[in-house]
């Protein structure tokens, strides 16, 4: 009886500990938040939102569309890989071997993943800086994400799905598909926002890969010209890169405004990036069945 | 219907007319996904040898020793066809130092988050916490060093009374901010992937909730949380432009949290840009970084070491 | 499995483009480079096309092609600045403007990934004499590097000797107080070894002397994080480009050195002594439409606005300055 009490005292004070906690990191992630979009909002005028001259319009247009390449090339090999590992690499050597390499890709400094992107990308294809081979390197950092999330969504799917499937006369490629993949959505959805995040906020990687800045038209849609928005074979700066350029060697008056403006629309960004794709998730999820 | 191997089951349903166009989608879709882990392995190799390449200079072409580079406190690297000492020993201990202690604060806190995401309240969980939290991945390092540098540093310095805050203990904070979400948000994902009938079976059993999260949950999620920390880790290794701009960059061994050191990410990143290839600085540089792998290899090794033995308890 | 087919479908193809990017590539990137033709048609937007029709007077506008720079950070700004002012004079020009130090400029002109290098210090200074050779300087203007200290310390140290300088660099002056100052711990904020800022301070306020490492010396990796570590932190002393000091900060100021101001003024008569040129290297002799950018780099209109944001003009050096590098 004694025990059963000190038991459930321990559970009410641990259970205080956790609020406590997670109260303390809401307030301090969103006291930081705050503070970014406050100042964000102090230094916002219909000049710095614009897509010309100090605006980061470009900015904001080149951060999206460069982490949306860089996702159509991470998530499916990302998931590929990561559905090899739970479901046909088996127990051996062979899937220690890809955890390890994957777990030390996934642990490059940035920079190096740029240095290595801007000698395979831009300097053996003779190229100059631009948005694919910015996305492709940013690949480079983000397919292990995936890979290590898939495989652990996969797994910890009960044995019981994947039985019952096989025993309906599924193939092992369908059960996968059709019922593993399907239920383990959530999770995967997971890895790429946290990989879309890496991408919003990454700097170090592109400064070298696609660039610092960009020089396009966005009255010109055709995207083979070098000054289309479109173009994927342009320079292009996000919303990091040029919050790192103007934070570090900006000497223009309103260089910390502009800074704090791209801040807070990133922050932004990735909020509604994060909403949607779990909105997504869900309906993909309903719909998974006719993949 | 009896089959002698995997071949003989497969040949047998082949034959089957049937059943043949979906065999076929089992093969391409097992080969496409083969191609993929073999591809990966080949990616790591790849950048593997191009570090080891890239990071065998200093030792082959200027004639250093590993031990120098490696024990030495003496870093003053040449330019332009100099030579000069290239001694890494401060900044291989300021990088172990400051991406372990940022574990060490974040792991708990994270760990702690993904317990009240699961179990405690799943609802504010899903709807508030985890949007909050994947937000955190997606601000770019320079904002958190550049708040790191304007409030914490200060701050530092006020409460204990120093000449200035630049610290282990600025840039342990700052990378904890940073590798917080990552951690969580994987170690939450394990333990809500937990089947639900181990929570019941345990609260059948008379558990306090606090006992199913501590005995059960915790255990049984173990090795996706080190998937986490190991994650978490990566990330604190490879953090170079927050903590440049917080942790003073003294070339100096530390000896407490609150002495300025320099680490192995910021010192690359502050001279990657300003030396050139083939230079003694720059090829002293790549060993930095391939050394930067070597070790967090070690720790990935040692991670999983210790999650194989947990779980065999 | 019809979405699937197409799934699967859909990765062949990008796979497909991906790696007919890397043979493509090398031939795009040079056709916009090189022949005007190849962006004309690209340029098919109103505002292009109509200025391509109507040639401009002026030889050195309406170039067309694309230019690329990266390298010196202390350099970037005004490049960018200017870049986007000869674009708006040449419509037809795409350029392409980063930052990334003196030496990742270096390394891309020698490999040919950008047009232009841009450096804080000779090439020669950073590699070896072969490399050095291969490429062409073009001084575009001067820098000054000023001493700053923080604000608690500029009341009463306004000046400080060359001697006094190098002491404090080399820790022998450790305390404000042994040069007239409070009575306060001195801290030195450096740049990274290597960076081009760093080594103009070092060759020419410390007569080549190197700076204490250790408890009192911090480094941070860029200008505006030195600016704000100095501004932030008591007793701390730092040195900076001029043209990171155009926007007036109440927590730092500047010391004189030996009694002179660092103001361009006192470069020009050689009574400063702490700058150096900005070099825009070309490997070889630069294309056509580079060229004309250099120029305008160069024109009186364009040195007089780097003038504002900082930078000096080499034609103003009276004949002792000149000489002296």
């Amino acid at each position: 009886m004694n025990k059963n009490r000190s038991a459930k005292q321990a559970d009410r004070v641990a259970t205080g500990v956790l609020y406590g906690i997670a109260a303390f990191f809401v307030l301090l992630l969103a006291s930081i938040t705050i503070y970014i979009l406050y100042k964000g909002v102090l230094a916002a005028s219909p000049d710095l939102l614009s897509f010309s001259g100090d605006g980061v319009g470009v900015q904001l247009f080149n951060t999206i569309y460069l982490v949306f390449l860089s996702l159509l090339i991470t998530v499916p090999i990302g998931m590929f890989t990561g559905i090899y590992m739970a479901e046909y690499a088996g127990k051996g050597s062979l899937i220690a071997v890809i955890r390890t390499c994957i777990e030390t890709l996934s642990s490059l400094p940035s920079i190096i993943v740029g240095l290595f992107g801007f000698l395979v990308f831009i300097q053996m294809t003779h190229s100059k800086w631009n948005l694919l081979a910015g996305a492709l390197s940013l690949a480079i950092l983000n397919i292990p994400l995936i890979a290590r999330t898939t495989e652990d969504a996969m797994r910890s799917i009960p044995r019981s799905y994947y039985d019952g499937s096989i025993a309906l006369g599924s193939t092992r490629w369908q059960t996968v598909v059709h019922v593993l993949l399907k239920a383990s959505i959530p999770q995967i959805m997971t890895g790429v926002i946290l990989a879309a995040g890496r991408g919003f906020g990454e700097a170090a990687v592109l400064i070298y890969t696609s660039g610092m800045s960009s020089d396009i038209n966005f009255n010109n849609w055709n995207p083979t010209s070098i000054t289309s928005p479109l173009n994927p074979f342009r320079p292009a700066d996000t919303l990091s890169v040029h919050i790192w350029a103007i934070k570090t060697e900006g000497i223009a008056a309103n260089s910390q405004q502009i800074a704090d403006l791209s801040a807070a629309m990133l922050i932004i960004l990735v909020f509604a990036f994060s909403l949607g794709s779990r909105a997504l998730g869900r309906h993909l999820q309903k719909n998974a069945g006719e993949i | 219907m009896a089959y002698a191997s995997d071949k003989d089951f497969t040949q047998k349903r082949l034959n089957q007319p049937l059943l043949n166009k979906k065999w076929r989608t089992e093969y391409a879709g097992r080969t496409l996904v083969t191609i993929f882990g073999i591809f990966i392995i080949l990616l790591a190799l790849t950048i593997l040898g191009f570090l080891g390449y890239r990071g065998s200079a200093t030792f082959l072409n200027y004639g250093h020793s590993v031990a120098e580079f490696l024990f030495s406190t003496n870093w003053n690297p040449g330019e332009a066809g100099q030579s000069g000492t290239v001694g890494a020993a401060i900044f291989i201990v300021g990088s172990l130092t400051v991406s372990g202690f940022a574990l060490l604060i974040a792991t708990p806190f994270a760990i702690a988050m993904a317990i009240f995401i699961s179990d405690i309240s799943p609802k504010i969980g899903s709807r508030f916490l985890r949007p909050v939290l994947e937000i955190f991945v997606g601000i770019p390092s320079v904002v958190y060093g550049w708040i790191g540098l304007t409030v914490l540093v200060p701050f530092i310095a006020n409460v204990f009374n120093l000449p200035f805050g630049f610290s282990v203990l600025a840039a342990s904070i700052v990378v904890a901010v940073m590798i917080f979400p990552t951690i969580a948000s994987v170690a939450t994902d394990a333990m809500q992937a937990i089947p639900a009938e181990y929570r019941d079976a345990s609260y059948a059993l008379g558990s306090t909730r606090w006992q199913m999260v501590w005995h059960i949950k915790l255990r049984s999620a173990m090795p996706g949380i080190l998937t986490g920390i190991v994650l978490g880790l990566a990330r604190a290794f490879g953090e170079a432009l927050a903590v440049a701009m917080v942790v003073g960059q003294s070339t100096r061994f530390v000896d407490s949290l609150l002495s300025p050191t320099n680490t192995l990410t910021a010192v690359i990143t502050a001279n990657m840009g300003n030396t050139v290839n083939g230079s003694e600085y720059n090829d002293a540089l790549w060993s930095m970084a391939f050394l930067l792998l070597l070790i967090s290899f070690g720790f990935i090794i040692l991670i999983r070491v210790l999650g194989r033995k947990r779980n065999e308890l | 499995m019809k979405k699937l087919a197409l799934v699967i479908l859909a990765l062949v193809l990008l796979v497909g483009t991906l790696s007919a990017c890397g043979s493509s590539n090398a031939s795009g990137g040079q056709t916009t480079n090189n022949s005007p033709a190849a962006t004309t048609p690209a340029g098919s937007a109103p505002t292009a096309g109509g200025s391509a029709s109507q040639a401009a007077p002026a030889p050195a506008a309406n170039v067309s092609g694309s230019i690329s720079a990266s390298g010196s950070s202390a350099l970037y700004p005004l490049v960018n600045i200017a870049a986007n002012q000869f674009k708006a004079a040449n419509p037809n020009v795409s350029m392409t403007i980063a930052a990334g130090g003196s030496g990742t400029g270096l390394n891309n002109v020698l490999a040919g990934t950008v047009d232009i290098g841009n450096s804080d210090v000779y090439a020669a200074e950073k590699l070896d004499a072969g490399d050095a050779a291969k490429l062409t300087d073009h001084k575009v203007c001067l820098i000054g590097v000023a001493v700053i200290v923080n604000a608690d310390v500029a009341a009463t140290v306004k000046t400080l000797t060359s001697d006094q300088l190098k002491a404090i660099f080399n820790g022998t002056t450790n305390n404000w107080k042994q040069v007239g100052g409070p009575d306060e711990q001195i801290t030195i904020v450096n740049r990274p070894t290597s960076s081009g800022t760093r080594a103009l301070f070092t060759k020419w306020a410390l007569g080549g002397q190197s700076s204490v490492e250790g408890d009192t010396s911090l480094q941070t990796d860029d200008s505006n994080a030195l600016l704000t570590t100095v501004g932030n932190t008591k007793g701390t002393i730092g040195y900076l480009a001029l043209s990171y000091l155009n926007v007036a900060s109440a927590n730092i100021a500047t010391v004189q050195i030996d009694g002179v101001d660092p103001t361009y003024e006192n470069i020009y008569n050689d009574k400063y002594q702490v700058w150096g040129y900005e070099h825009m290297y070309t490997n070889g002799k630069p294309n056509a439409q580079t060229q004309a950018f250099l120029d305008y780099m160069m024109t009186p209109t364009m040195l007089t606005q780097a003038g504002t944001l900082g930078y000096g003009d080499p034609s103003k050096l009276n004949a002792d300055a000149a000489k002296s590098r």
